[in-house]
């Protein structure tokens, strides 16, 4: 049995997937986070099924291509039921869409998640008429806290077997006599079988403009397109209002009414977290707190990345004076064991003290909420280098890791804005980076340094944005964004989400560490280091950095950190300092910081931008570094 | 009085009249439950021509300055 969720964005269709399926999607207090539908067998209450989380949608008529994602699932894919996740507390707005899942005349159930918050707002259900209403059933819960999930699949299991397909509202009679006449023509024509909807369904989206449908029947049907508008005409003139508006009217009334049918008022729960916005959002104020949550944020990974840091490394490295007394220090065998420990150093001293709090910080800022409210924030700023405020997601998400900070690029609805941000997240330090930051600036230099490299690194992001802007000249289409309301995080989501991120580093990027190091270490045993060094020796030379730094510099495009850990093993000291100047360990940071990212970035680049583009980026990059690292060497 | 929404001052309680611009835009709002004929209520306005906040239909929105712009409502006090 296939289920699928589908539901408005942040209303909390990937927490259900991972009360079921075990943390999987990464759940986030920001709309449109699932970018791509994640699919998972699931053996639940003793029944095997296969439960597919898709993309947020507002409407099933397409414009973001999360959003067209969702549409085509639903249109293609075989589903046995639909679940569709309504967010109580917005439960008019939700209703738009789930009379549109109703017109694809599916097996439906109703899941109104976040009913504690609907009645903290004072909006009181009646469960029983909303299921008479719409025909189909409908389950309360509160996915974050797991109540209610069980009934929810039980009753989806139920509908998986006896099938119930709910009501199909019609709109005003006027406007459903227009809808009949197309559906009449698109009867003959088979259109509709070709997309595999109902005749209904096609008919109201061609009414409403839909541009991929409009864009795939023109391509065969021009003529029919020309009927199409016809009757789009006869609808503006019965209600000199546009036939886009006339139909997302007509629903909008229809789901008011069901929603005033339905909803009893109370009165509201004061909360403090109702009037936090009036210093997070205040124009003064706002800025203020966004610097001292910086700040915060900054400090905490530090601290605790300081504080474990010198004595795992102390640790890690009494072995190496062992080994050498162990093992002749000439010998193959002690190449690869002294290649291993510093790999597995590098992992556990130097990245891991680092990253882990690091990601503890990101994702409590992620499920406060607090991400949109930066975007509103940073919004006047970044149309001055020709983005909008939702950019700003995407950038940050890019501290964490450039991967899904590019994928996450796709919450900005022109290709434009898109293909610049995508650039820009490129060159915004990911955690990876930001352990050479932290290991190599802060450690030697001091964390007023490394302060600046972050400071530099915004502005020369800034920059960058003001110059792409300026050779693709568009005017971006502005930013609308929900605001969602603030949420306590839970500890046990917090944990899940930095394990999920962690997984990643522990099963991809550690083993290549630990291999990176036994390879250098076996290129120094045969001495063919010494070339590749050579080959890079121009960008060293033009730097003024050691000639032994060239080999890191190819293993950090496999993976950003492993040019730090490989730092270590190629200039053979323990304390970089001891070799590399405070300008040198600058210089190299500032070049590492920007240059060509990492093979995992590329191939993302590749997907979401295309090969050309990417192309672009990779040589975009490189001269940045270039340039800023030669400055540095001069300047620092 | 109607004024297009960038110029009403936060506090203000308006009534969307029309929604200027393509059908891209007018999508998008009326997803989020912005149409014509809606109340809602101006919260806040970022400074140096940054967004708009309105509350409508219990939930926040922010809007760009130039998608503000757009929206033409009448204040009602």
């Amino acid at each position: 049995m296939r289920i699928a969720l589908v539901g408005q964005p942040n209303c909390g269709k990937s927490t259900i997937f991972n009360y079921v399926a075990g943390y999987k999607a990464i759940t986030s207090n920001f709309p449109g986070k699932t970018v791509t539908y994640s699919l998972s067998k699931v053996n639940f209450q003793g029944i095997t099924s296969e439960i597919v989380d898709l993309p947020g949608t507002y409407s099933l008529t397409s414009f973001d291509l999360a959003e067209l994602e969702t549409r085509r699932y639903l249109l293609r894919e075989k589903i046995d039921v639909v679940i569709n996740v309504i967010d109580a507390s917005l439960l008019s707005r939700g209703l738009e869409l789930t009379l549109q899942i109703l017109e694809l005349n599916l097996p439906t159930v109703i899941c109104l998640n976040m009913i504690d918050e609907a009645e903290a707002k004072g909006i009181i259900i009646d469960v029983d008429r909303l299921s008479q209403l719409l025909k189909v059933p409908v389950v309360t819960a509160v996915a974050h806290k797991g109540r209610g999930i069980n009934q929810l699949f039980e009753t989806a299991f139920q509908m998986g077997q006896n099938p119930i397909r709910g009501k199909i509202f019609t709109f005003s009679k006027d406007v459903e006599l227009v809808i009949e006449e197309l559906r009449k023509h698109l009867e003959e024509k088979k259109y509709a079988q070709k997309f595999q909807v109902t005749e209904r369904f096609l008919a109201t989206k061609l009414l409403e403009n839909d541009q991929h449908f409009i864009d795939e029947i023109k391509k065969i049907d021009t003529k029919f397109i020309k009927k199409v508008k016809d009757y789009q005409q006869q609808l503006e003139e019965y209600r000199a209002r546009t036939s886009d508006v006339v139909i997302s009217s007509e629903r909008h009334h229809l789901a008011m009414d069901i929603y005033e049918s339905v909803v009893t008022l109370a009165k509201p729960r004061v909360e403090i977290r109702n009037y936090l916005d009036n210093i997070f959002m205040h124009p003064v104020l706002g800025y203020i707190s966004l610097a001292i949550v910086l700040y915060l944020f900054f400090h905490f990974v530090f601290y605790i990345g300081e504080l474990v840091e010198e004595p795992l490394l102390a640790f890690f490295y009494q072995f190496l004076p062992y080994l050498e007394e162990k093992l002749n220090n000439n010998s193959l065998i002690f190449y690869i064991a002294s290649g291993m420990v510093q790999g597995l150093a590098g992992g556990i001293a130097i990245v891991l003290p680092y990253l882990v709090p690091f990601l503890l910080g990101l994702a409590f800022l992620e499920d406060t909420g607090y991400l949109p409210r930066i975007a509103f924030l940073m919004d006047t700023f970044l149309h001055r280098i020709g983005l909008h405020g939702k950019a700003i997601i995407p950038l940050i998400l890019g501290y964490g890791c450039t991967v899904p900070a590019v994928m996450a690029t796709r919450i900005l609805e022109s290709e434009r804005d898109r293909f610049i941000s995508s650039i820009l997240t490129t060159m915004i330090p990911c955690a990876a980076r930001i352990t050479i930051i932290f290991g190599l600036v802060a450690f030697y230099l001091g964390p007023e340094a490394a302060l600046l490299v972050y400071v530099l690194n915004i502005i020369v992001v800034a920059f960058s944005g003001k110059i792409l802007s300026r050779l693709l000249p568009e005017v971006t289409p502005g930013m609308i964004m929900e605001i969602p309301a603030y949420h306590i995080p839970s500890l046990k989501v917090l944990l899940a989400k930095v394990w999920l991120r962690m997984k990643e580093f522990i099963m991809v990027a550690w083993p290549l560490l630990i291999a990176g190091s036994i390879f250098l270490s076996l290129l120094k045993y045969w001495h063919l280091e010494t070339f590749i060094n050579k080959l890079i020796s121009p960008i060293t030379l033009l730097l003024g950095l050691p000639i032994a730094v060239g080999v890191t510099l190819i293993f950090g495009i496999l993976r950003k950190e492993l040019s730090m850990i490989m730092l270590v093993q190629a200039l053979e000291v323990t304390d970089i300092s001891t070799v590399m100047s405070a300008t040198q360990i600058m210089t190299f940071t500032i070049f590492v910081l920007f240059y060509v990212p990492c093979v995992a970035t590329i191939a993302v680049l590749i997907k979401e931008i295309g090969a050309k583009k990417t192309v672009f980026t990779i040589l975009f990059t490189f001269f940045i570094a270039i340039c800023l690292a030669t400055a540095t060497r001069l300047v620092y | 009085m109607v004024a297009n929404l960038a110029d009403v001052t936060p506090g203000s309680k308006v009534r969307v009249v029309e929604i200027r611009g393509g059908l891209g835009i007018r999508q998008r709002l009326s997803c989020l439950g912005i149409h014509p004929g809606d109340l809602m209520i101006v919260q806040a306005s970022g400074i140096m021509r940054g967004p708009v906040l309105v509350s409508i239909h219990d939930n926040k929105v922010a809007l760009g300055r130039g998608v503000a712009s757009k929206i033409l409502v009448e204040v009602i006090n």
